[in-house]
């Protein structure tokens, strides 16, 4: 029977090189075809063309910005509202946030969508202009959509700081607000990144909020109010009807956020053991 | 400290009503989605929606509910046992310093944090193409059980591990083996965080669209088989919102689907609440 | 040889610390033996040893044999059969999380009876012999965690008597119990020493003196004398024994 448990155990590791295979075989070729350069840094996707070029540096770009923007919003509200949860929030009323927040990290990301969609984008094109679809208005739902992420691991990174800090702040004179935000916020500086950096994983490779508002032109975002594609939405919009190259150009999309996503967790893990 | 006192300390004052506003915020914009949607949404939960075949006069979200279900269902059939083995393994089995356990546990990790949309590419890659199963249940169900898999393998170890060392040592003292002492003691105990693992990876699937579109495929009608494409609920509200023109019936699903989302929640606080009186 | 265990020249490790040394010690048949000596000598270790729940700590390492009947149970034997000659008490409580009835029939079914009549028969008279029956009998369907803490460990008595040992191991049993309960636990001990073997480990003096036959004294891992528990707490042959018992240290 052991051996039965250990074969369990060792499927997550076939997975992920089953996972590593199919997509590096899938997305690689055609990235060598394309060339490695002109493949990341070209500033054209045009699939369709004659002849048709695949530079998915656009997507790149889109993806960083509307990432870049949504931690952004969702670090500076998420660690605010992580600290009141900590450190200000009377037991009581904790009981009501802490299962609100887990409500907020449960609803699909198309609802997200949808509601940025109804909610956001008029919202942003009647007072701001433009569209409203684009890096502004894809910017603020993700901030939102990660701010569950970001709030849970910075309130535990906050009530593991021994009270003795806050409480040596106290005695020294300084008032619970300072103590908090100068003593105990920067001593859980690493477990609040280690947030930010789960932030970031989640905000890279979200899709369906993001289609449904970013505008998804795939060309070089020009403005914040204008229209941008991440990697993710290149995938999902053209896959439906790639063929051939096109189809292994999209594959190699995959691979590039693949590898963006590998790094971030790789750098995750390493913070928390470095905290550890 | 009383409004007056506050005054003497204007830069503390300063900084209590920033973190106010910002949890503010944070509730307001919760409150707000839902409220939003329901107040507008509920409206349109029409008896069309729940006919049991989909045309486009009723666009009816019924057989994406169907499939919802046999997609979790499925999931949860092959993630589950896979999830709970290998937790046995790493808690009961694997000896402290085991290299094979820090391995598992950083590919769980990797597991974890593959977006959606990779996960969707593989499964097609994988299951669609070279297994030749082509836009089916079978497909999506395979793929997202992957994705859960690593959510049931944390929730069951911790589950496991929160067992108390005491009861292992009764069940031993009493000369039974470790196979009887894991299923008959250390099991039963762990249901309660095995139910909240189980629940969470529900509210997953449920949620999920990136990962079904290119292995589930998008038809919208009742499934014939396992082989049968099928939209779930998550990629039906998707495939409405998108195209723009049943606004109203996508304000419905989004009801349908926020419905879910809390009573998934509801649940896994009760399980929660279990948890902490058992211990 | 008509000792029913004999310990022979055991040494144990945890990994690098020795725990025990040079144990040798002979536990007499439908006797009590009680071990004492100051907190961390080693007593848990040697009575842990008895029926091998060592083997479930990584690093432990033992030499030396320890015989039951004669047997090495340190050679090739099946330890949970062992385990089920040699039962065992622990010091907190531990009642499985379900009912007081499945609880004492848990160790029955782990050893292959299925019967329903035969287990309910089993249940009875474990119940009865660690007399808890009439406390119980009306709720045998409850939660055994719902019981006190002096119930619950006459539950686990009865819970080890089920699976019918020859020995039974106890580990301080009465060190999180009120007066009253550590009384009805004294009782019980001394009605089941005429079927059975027994060797407590307890921190209380006066214990020992009221239900124990033998007594071992420890210090450091070593077993510093053993003796009729009468002899040893009025005429100790050795120093430290006279220092331990008289609470000039411990
Ligand atoms: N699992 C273990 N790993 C390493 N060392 C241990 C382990 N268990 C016990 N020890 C050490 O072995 C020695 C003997 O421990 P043991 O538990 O047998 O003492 P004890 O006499 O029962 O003490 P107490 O009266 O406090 O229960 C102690 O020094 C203890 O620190
Ligand atoms: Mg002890």
């Amino acid at each position: 029977m052991e051996g039965v448990f250990l074969g369990a155990a060792l499927f997550s590791i076939f997975a992920v090189i089953l996972i590593c295979v199919f997509l590096f075989a899938g997305g690689l070729p055609a990235i060598g075809k394309i060339g490695v350069f002109s493949f990341l840094f070209g500033t054209e996707w045009s699939p369709t063309d004659e002849p048709a070029s695949f530079g998915i540096f656009p997507m790149i770009l889109g993806s960083l910005y509307v990432t870049a923007g949504a931690i952004l919003i969702g670090v500076s509200i998420g660690v605010l509202t992580a600290v009141f949860m900590a450190s200000f929030c009377p037991p009581r009323l904790h009981k009501i946030l802490k299962p609100a927040i887990d409500i907020l990290a449960g609803i699909p990301s198309v609802v997200y969508g949808f509601f940025g969609l109804v909610v956001l984008v008029p919202f942003v094109r009647v007072y701001l202009g433009g569209s409203g679809s684009g890096i502004l208005t894809a910017s603020v739902l993700l901030g939102i959509m990660i701010l569950p992420t970001i709030i849970g691991v910075a309130e535990s990174a906050l009530r593991a700081v021994p009270s003795s800090y806050y409480e040596g702040a106290l005695a020294l004179g300084a008032t619970h607000e300072r103590s908090i935000f100068f003593v105990v916020l920067p001593a859980a500086t690493s477990g609040v990144m280690a947030g930010v950096v789960l932030g970031i994983g989640r905000a890279i490779g979200e899709t369906m909020a993001v289609i449904l508002v970013a505008g998804n032109q795939a060309r070089i975002p020009n403005g914040i109010l204008n229209g941008a594609r991440t990697l993710t939405s290149n995938i999902v919009l053209e896959m439906g009807y790639a063929a051939d190259l096109h189809r292994e150009a999209l594959i190699g999309t995959g691979v590039v956020l693949f590898v963006f996503i590998l790094i971030i967790n790789l750098s995750f893990s390493y913070m928390k053991r470095v905290k550890r | 400290m009383t409004l007056k006192m506050y005054l003497k300390y204007p830069f503390s004052l300063f900084l209590r009503t920033v973190v106010v506003l910002a949890t503010a915020v944070t509730c307001f914009t919760l409150l707000f989605l839902i409220g939003y949607i329901l107040i507008k949404g509920i409206p349109y939960l029409s008896l069309d929606l729940f006919s049991w075949t989909y045309n486009s006069e009723n666009v009816s979200f019924m057989p994406s509910i169907v499939n919802t279900i046999i997609m979790v269902i499925g999931a949860l059939l092959i993630s589950v046992p896979f999830g709970i083995f290998s937790a046995i393994y790493l808690v009961e089995y694997a000896k402290r310093g085991n290299k094979m356990v820090g391995v598992i546990r950083i590919t769980a990790e990797t597991l974890a944090g593959i977006p959606s949309i990779v996960y969707g590419l593989f499964g097609m890659l994988f299951f669609v193409t070279t297994l030749k199963m082509g836009y089916s249940l079978l497909a999506g169900i395979f793929t997202v059980a992957i994705m859960i898999l690593p959510l049931m393998m944390r929730t069951t170890e911790e589950a496991l591990k929160s067992v108390p060392d005491i009861f292992r040592e009764g069940s031993f003292g009493l000369g039974a083996g470790k196979l009887r002492t894991v299923f008959r003691i250390v099991l039963p105990t762990a249901i309660p965080g095995i139910l909240a693992g189980i629940i969470l990876s529900i509210g997953r699937i449920v949620g999920e669209t990136a990962a079904l579109i290119y292995t589930a495929g998008t038809v919208a009608e009742l499934p014939k088989n396992l082989l049968s494409s099928g939209r779930t609920l998550s990629v039906h509200m998707y495939a409405l919102s998108k195209e723009g023109l049943h606004t109203d019936q996508a304000y419905a699903t989004a009801v349908m689907l926020l419905g879910i989302v809390l009573l998934i929640n509801m649940l896994s606080t009760m399980m929660a609440k279990k948890i902490e009186k058992k211990s | 040889m008509t000792a029913k265990i004999n310990i022979k020249n055991v040494n144990l490790f945890y990994t690098q610390f020795q725990a025990l040394k040079k144990v040798n010690l002979d536990i007499e048949k439908n006797e009590i033996t009680a071990f004492i000596g100051p907190s961390g000598c080693g007593k848990s270790t040697l009575l842990k040893s008895l029926n091998r729940m060592n083997d479930l700590i990584e690093g432990c390492r033992i030499e030396g044999e320890i015989l039951l009947d004669g047997q090495n149970i340190y050679g090739k034997i099946d330890v949970n059969a062992l385990r089920k000659r040699v039962g065992m008490v622990f010091q907190k409580p531990n009642p499985f999380p379900m009912s007081i009835y499945e609880n004492v029939a848990y160790g029955p079914k782990t050893h292959g009876i299925r019967s329903k009549v035969k287990l309910d028969e089993i249940v009875e008279t474990s119940l009865k012999n660690a007399a808890i029956w009439d406390e119980l009998k009306d709720r045998l369907k409850k939660n055994a965690l719902s019981l006190s803490g002096g119930q619950q460990q006459r539950l686990c008595v009865a819970r080890a008597l089920a699976v019918e040992p020859e020995v039974l191991l106890m580990d301080e049993p009465t060190s999180a119990l009120d007066p009253i309960s550590t009384a009805k636990i004294e009782d019980l001990v001394l009605e089941l020493k005429k079927k059975y073997t027994i060797v407590i480990v307890t921190h209380n003096m006066q214990q020992a003196t009221r239900i124990s036959d033998k007594t071992a004294f420890f210090l450091l891992g070593e077993m510093i004398e053993f003796n009729e528990t009468e002899t040893l707490f009025s005429i100790p042959k050795d120093k430290r024994t006279e220092d331990y018992i008289t609470g000039r240290f411990g």
